[in-house]
């Protein structure tokens, strides 16, 4: 048991070292492949660095809610991080304690914070920005629901270890229409969630355009660089799920041994970037959406996983 | 090679990336987008068929797939964009009757009724034919709707295609066995088809001056 709770940390301990390298070397890759040279992968390392050695700042109007925000957000993907499968393929010792559908009540209630924090500034485009990322998430929230939904329907468990397991069991399993539509439906889940293109754009320094970033506007030293930090950690932990529940558990580990656990670190990781190099063509091969045009977006991934369902319940 | 028991297991994963296709054709907008989707849409079609064909050890459906991929993969984009390569290449959106998400909830509703009515029909059948039957008439429907709610010519004849597509990804199923002469006469068809509806579209390009045949909804007197 107290090794499975030491495999436990590790895994959290992965996820905060490495996540800051996964959204550096998307970043890097995002400016490479439009011709730009683009900052170094170790960027966002640099950024966290350079925030918490400086002072913090807060806004005349703020309250204590602004201030506790950036721990809540910080600590919502660790939790969620004890939950899932990062790096091995059998359950650990908190598994149990929660499924998808807490794990995504775990990120809710960070987004619930933020956009708290946001309007808590009185800056209007914190407020705006704010409702925005609300309006972006109130129409995910029907396609999470689905997603949950049909994996806990054709996994018989919403438990990510059970998933996983049923979907390694076979190759039918896996080929399974269900679980390929589930599969895109995520996907365009984790673009709208981590604010990417065509939902968002990251990089963009436009206030008026801005839907995720602008809710962190007003942060300042280390309350950003939890912010910052939190940001890529979300986008590690949704990828993790993306890869290790849903797409395939190749290169976790499977053997009780800290050595085998250990290898696992780097062939999950490769297994990461493989997604980022999706996201990055995504995100270069589109515009953003206006938008108003979002709900469509997130109306064709609500679609596809109601699809899904359908498919799974006629026995297709 | 592929065995026969894989086949089956991959033609539900072909059978639903068709219907997904099908929910992009009522997503897009621009022409363009809709004919790619056609292209993959066709494709799709005729990895299916050479699938069955691999399980029911048809001929006649690899022949299927071979002219499927000639027909419609290559020689009616390759027509439309010699005929009709300004409008399709325009990049404006298209005029929908309908917005985007409630056609897509209509289309959803679609793909239900058409399992609930092919239910009684494929009850007892194998599971290649309960796919294709029940998402084969699933595309019809939903392409009949597109033709509805689109507002301009090009985009109608594609819709018009995907409903083609729709039927004949049911009818591989059901009849495997179709002879061959059959299947030549309906891929000339859609040839014909496009050719016919393509010149019309033409003409009525050159006569008023846009595609937007919802607009042509009066007669003129004089």
């Amino acid at each position: 048991m107290i090794q499975k709770i030491g495999f436990n940390v590790l895994q959290v301990i992965t996820v905060m070292l490495l996540a800051p390298l996964l959204k550096g070397i998307l970043n890097r890759w995002k400016e490479r492949l439009q011709s730009k040279r683009g900052p170094s992968i170790f960027q966002t390392y640099f950024d966290i660095w350079k925030l918490f050695h400086k002072d913090q700042v807060f806004p005349e109007t703020s309250t204590w809610i602004f201030r506790i925000t950036p721990y809540i957000v910080f600590a919502a993907p660790i939790f969620v991080t004890l939950l899932i499968p990062v790096l091995t393929s059998y359950p650990l010792f908190f598994a149990f304690m929660g499924d998808m559908v807490g794990g995504g009540f775990v990120l809710a209630l960070a987004g619930f914070f933020a956009t708290l924090a946001a309007v808590d500034t009185s800056n209007p485009y914190g407020a705006m920005g704010a409702s925005r990322t609300r309006m972006v998430s109130f129409l995910a929230e029907p396609v999470f629901m689905m997603v949950f939904f049909t994996v806990a329907f054709v996994a018989g468990s919403t438990i990510p270890y059970i998933v996983q397991q049923y979907w390694v069991e076979s190759l039918s399993n896996f080929f399974e229409p269900s679980h390929v539509l589930i599969i895109v439906a995520f996907f365009m889940l984790i673009i709208a969630e981590t604010g990417s293109i065509p939902v968002d754009n990251p990089s963009g320094h436009f206030e008026l355009a801005m839907i995720d970033e602008s809710k962190s506007l007003e942060y300042s030293g280390s309350g950003a660089a939890l912010m910052k930090w939190a940001g890529s950690m979300k986008l590690f932990v949704l990828l993790s799920i993306f890869c290790n529940v849903l797409v395939s558990p190749w290169g976790l580990a499977s053997g009780q041994s800290f050595g085998e656990v250990l290898i696992a670190v780097p062939l999950v990781f490769c297994k990461l970037l493989a997604v980022v190099t999706l996201l990055v063509i995504v995100e270069s091969s589109f515009s953003k959406l206006r938008l108003f045009r979002i709900s469509e977006f997130l109306s064709v991934a609500f679609i596809i996983s109601i699809a899904a369902v359908l498919t799974k319940l006629l026995e297709l | 090679m592929l065995d026969p028991v894989l086949a089956r297991h991959l033609n539900p994963l072909v059978g639903g990336l068709f219907l997904l296709v099908t929910f992009g054709l009522i997503a897009t907008r621009q022409v363009l987008a809709a004919v790619r989707i056609f292209i993959l849409q066709s494709l799709l079609l005729s990895f299916s068929a050479a699938l069955l064909g691999l399980v029911n050890n048809s001929f006649h459906l690899y022949a299927v797939a071979v002219i499927t991929v000639a027909t419609k993969v290559l020689l009616i984009p390759l027509f439309l964009r010699g005929r009709l390569g300004a409008d399709m290449h325009a990049r404006r959106e298209v005029t929908l009757s309908v917005g985007i998400p409630s056609s897509l909830l209509a289309a959803l509703a679609l793909t239900g009724f058409a399992y609930v009515i092919m239910e009684p029909l494929v009850q007892s059948a194998d599971t290649d034919i309960i796919v294709n039957a029940s998402v084969g008439t699933a595309v019809l429907l939903i392409g009949a709707y597109a033709i509805v709610v689109r507002r301009e010519a090009l985009p109608q004849l594609m819709a018009l295609l995907a409903m083609e597509n729709g039927a004949f990804f049911a009818g591989i199923s059901i009849a495997p066995d179709l002879p061959m002469i059959a299947e030549l006469a309906a891929a000339f068809d859609v040839v014909i088809i496009v050719v016919v509806l393509g010149l019309l579209t033409k003409k009525i390009d050159e006569r008023v001056g846009h595609t937007t045949v919802g607009d042509l909804d009066e007669l003129k007197e004089g």
